[in-house]
């Protein structure tokens, strides 16, 4: 996401996981690491560390080997986990906590999925609603020089949306809308700065 | 019987025919929908993933937009994931003091202020809910009863919030297909997850999710949905998934009230079934056969 202050670095970001990853910590305390967790998730297959795996490490603060690991960027919010944790843990949203740490620490490995987010949300800043078009052109441009065939993937999804006319392009491209989000977004920011 | 309307970007773009079928469908059943004003992006599922306090202020936004009008009526929400995060934001609105004054420092900006009692709801509790399968049947005028429909449920307007069905086995869809005539497939999928938007950013891990439900909908003429995002998934990339899996899997992807709509006699353009970018020739020709019997 854009910010108005110097972006933070890497250091910035590893002097401030602790904290973050103890805001976790406290939420998922009770775990007793039954993996239900794991049992439940529909994405378990295609991940490096199961979820229980990922919560014990969080719990034990491993910060290095969270942070190498896709497994929370393979969460997609369907919420099996926390509705069945016996200990009734908010674990999808320890999930998202995770992402978000990822997302402030800028990291390569995560760039596929923060990229789409930090466009999204770049995207509703300007015009307040999302422009598909728009959104989805900056983060293919984004992501060319890592995967440059991607787009490639969904050329002809893409032909067959703007036929049906469910995608335009919508002028001005950047300029702020009159739904323009920026005083929300920059408000927001600056009081999660200073927390 | 009346509602606030929050359509929600994806209804105003790719889903389009979501949006025309819920209005049609609601104006043939004489509900009046007022869509809410000027409302502005819930956040989707990026906002929870790059700022907390932000993920509640997107949503709240319009919360406080519906809590500042004369008439309080309850929010009709048919996307599951616009639905999640009003709801969300209500929910922790009303139970949080603390979150709900920084969220309100936010709004500040913008003059706005919520107080989380708007009553948020989802497009499938207010049919199955407040509507109910006999107000459907009563005005059905097109039997369906030649079709065999696979209720496609999602996640998010089960979980994490269980407020009109059982968020592991939903069965809320079924009286409502019936009235329409048609019959419910039987299967286990119903309420697993599409993969949502790892279609983007982790496709193959998103393909096999959809590969694994529309093999559990064979058998059935269509799938039902009733989210935008679960929509796209199942429809937009049938023809990939053939070629992966190495078998036809071309499946009908309609939204809920699409259905329910071909029962009222509601025409196709109204529904708007041209923009469907699954529906089969065999779905077609078997809603003919069955019009000219």
């Amino acid at each position: 996401m854009k910010t108005t202050a110097a972006p933070p670095t890497r250091q910035d970001w590893e002097n401030s996981a602790p904290e973050a990853l103890h805001a976790i910590q406290e939420k998922i305390q009770a775990c007793i690491q039954c993996g239900t967790c794991t049992a439940s998730c529909p994405n378990e297959f295609a991940m490096d560390l199961t979820p229980r795996r990922l919560w014990r490490m969080v719990l034990m603060g491993e910060t290095e080997g969270i942070f190498t690991s896709q497994t929370f960027t393979l969460c997609s919010a369907c919420y099996s986990c926390a509705l069945r944790c016996p200990r009734g843990l908010p674990l999808t949203a320890a999930m998202h906590d995770l992402k978000q740490m990822a997302f402030r620490g800028h990291m390569a490995r995560y760039k596929p999925s923060t990229a789409f987010y930090g466009h999204f949300m770049n995207t509703i800043r300007r015009h307040g609603r999302i422009r598909e078009t728009e959104f989805i052109s900056r983060y293919f441009l984004t992501m060319t020089p890592r995967k440059p065939m991607l787009p490639l993937s969904y050329t002809g999804l893409g032909f067959k949306l703007f036929r049906k006319g469910k995608m335009a392009i919508e002028y001005p491209f950047a300029a702020p809308g009159k739904r323009s989000l920026e005083k929300i977004f920059k408000k927001a920011e600056s009081m999660e700065a200073s927390a | 019987m009346s509602y606030l309307y929050y359509p929600g970007c994806s209804l105003t773009g790719t889903a389009r025919e979501y949006d025309m079928s819920t209005r049609a469908v609601m104006d043939a059943m004489g509900v009046p929908l007022t869509e809410l004003e000027e409302w502005t992006c819930c956040g989707a599922s990026a906002a929870e993933a790059c700022s907390d306090l932000l993920s509640l202020a997107l949503p709240a936004i319009n919360l406080a937009i519906a809590e500042g009008l004369d008439a309080q009526q309850d929010i009709m929400i048919p996307c599951s994931a616009c639905y999640l995060n009003l709801k969300k934001a209500a929910e922790t609105m009303r139970q949080d003091p603390f979150t709900r004054d920084r969220v309100n420092t936010v709004l500040a900006e913008n003059d706005l202020t919520v107080k989380g009692t708007a009553k948020v709801r989802h497009l499938l509790d207010v049919l199955a809910t407040d509507l109910g399968a006999d107000a459907i049947r009563e005005r059905a005028s097109v039997d369906l009863s030649h079709l065999t429909i696979a209720p496609y449920y999602g996640c998010q307007c089960l979980r994490p919030y269980p407020v009109f069905d059982d968020p592991e086995e939903p069965r809320s869809m079924e009286p409502l297909i019936q009235a329409t005539g048609a019959q419910i497939h039987p299967w286990q999928m119903g309420a697993k997850c599409c993969g949502a938007s790892h279609m983007n950013t982790k496709m193959a891990v998103a393909l096999e999710l959809v590969h694994a439900i529309l093999q559990a909908a064979r058998g059935a003429d269509a799938i039902v949905t009733v989210c935008p995002m679960c929509q796209m998934n199942l429809e937009a990339y049938q023809d990939k998934i053939a070629r992966r899996y190495g078998h036809a899997s071309d499946v009908t992807i309609l939204y809920l009230p699409q259905l329910i709509g071909m029962a009222l006699g509601l025409s196709d353009d109204a529904l708007g079934l041209p923009l469907n970018l699954a529906l089969s020739d065999h779905f077609r020709n078997k809603c003919k056969s069955a019009v000219n019997a």
